[in-house]
């Protein structure tokens, strides 16, 4: 039998995060219960659900969709989501004429209070660079059909300000509740990379 | 890289619509840590940033394919370097302790918790 069958085995790198959390913990700088229920917020309770509400409120009060499109850090947190280390959110809105999208070409900063934790794609090199350089192909890429008189603006995220987009609410939907409205909107609306309403079985 | 790449020399998206935030545990433990350090005052969300943006751009030049499966591996070093920079454990303390790990996950019988043995 191989020797490694016998004994436990930890990877190089879980051998460095556990010895990371063990001394942050024998110094007091970290809390491995407080850990626990950070893990937890991003994995089960935030995510673009939170975003989606946003969104859904906006389309059905006009006064939120002026507060949120001014302010948007101020009309989101009205929502009690949670802290967005710090950065401000800026919300973008599409119109019949402009298509926004957004990116963080540096480090994949990412409004995470609304979205969760971003999708792989979005932290790789390929959106990353191609997202400034060549948004419509990557549109395209997305199965996204933009006609050629919609201006494309693309929103580089920084440290200090993250962008989500408010899509445009779909044609025929007025009649939806909050809530039904609120399962209409995807992630990726939030981000920029699709547009609502488009027929997204092809491809 | 010398010269900005066409954009349909660019390498294709990956796909990734369902995949879990997270796909190992270290990784939540790695970003629960530095949101944690973050709250608690001993760096900035721009000091952050830069770190991490400048482990991305390491790597990159490195090889690092940077699909985006990498990204947590980035942000570990990053969070490496930051609390050593800020003092708040040293690089040697680091190495010693991650000794101690792979002892302790060698003396354990596969299945069951790797504990530390407690320090006389």
């Amino acid at each position: 039998m191989p020797d490694h069958a016998l004994h436990s085995h930890l990877s190089d790198t879980e051998l460095r995060v556990r010895a990371l959390e063990s001394l942050l913990a024998d110094k007091g700088l970290v809390d491995p219960t407080a850990l626990d229920a950070i893990v937890d917020t991003y994995e089960n309770k935030v995510g673009p659900r939170n975003g989606a509400r946003v969104v859904a409120r906006a389309w059905v009060d006009e006064d939120f969709r002026q507060w949120l499109l001014r302010d948007g850090t101020a009309a989101i947190d009205s929502l009690g989501y949670v802290s967005t280390q710090g950065a401000d959110i800026v919300v973008l809105e599409n119109t019949a004429t402009v298509h926004n999208m957004t990116v963080c070409t540096l480090c994949s900063c990412y409004p995470w209070a609304v979205l969760g934790l971003p999708p792989a794609w979005y932290k790789s090199f390929a959106y990353r660079a191609r997202a400034v350089k060549d948004p419509r192909g990557v549109l395209a890429e997305f199965g996204q059909v933009i006609p050629a008189e919609l201006e494309v603006r693309v929103w580089d995220s920084t440290a200090e300000v993250r962008y989500m987009v408010l899509p445009q609410q779909p044609p025929g939907t007025e009649a939806l509740s909050e809530d039904a409205l609120a399962d209409l909107v995807t992630r990726n609306a939030m981000i920029g990379t699709e547009r609502l309403g488009q027929d997204r079985g092809r491809g | 890289m010398t010269t900005s790449p066409t954009p349909s020399e660019l390498p294709s998206l990956p796909r990734d619509e369902d995949s879990p935030v997270f796909r190992e545990p270290w990784e939540a433990q790695a970003f629960a840590m530095t949101l944690w350090l973050h709250e608690q005052g001993h760096f900035t969300w721009p000091e952050w940033a830069e770190r991490l943006s400048t482990e991305i751009t390491a790597a990159q030049d490195d090889g690092d394919s940077d699909r985006g499966d990498t990204y947590y591996l980035h942000w570990l070093k990053a969070l490496e370097g930051l609390v050593a920079e800020k003092g708040l454990l040293s690089t040697a303390d680091l190495s010693d302790r991650k000794a101690a790990w792979a002892k302790a996950a060698q003396a354990t019988p596969h299945g069951q918790p790797i504990e530390l043995p407690t320090e006389p």
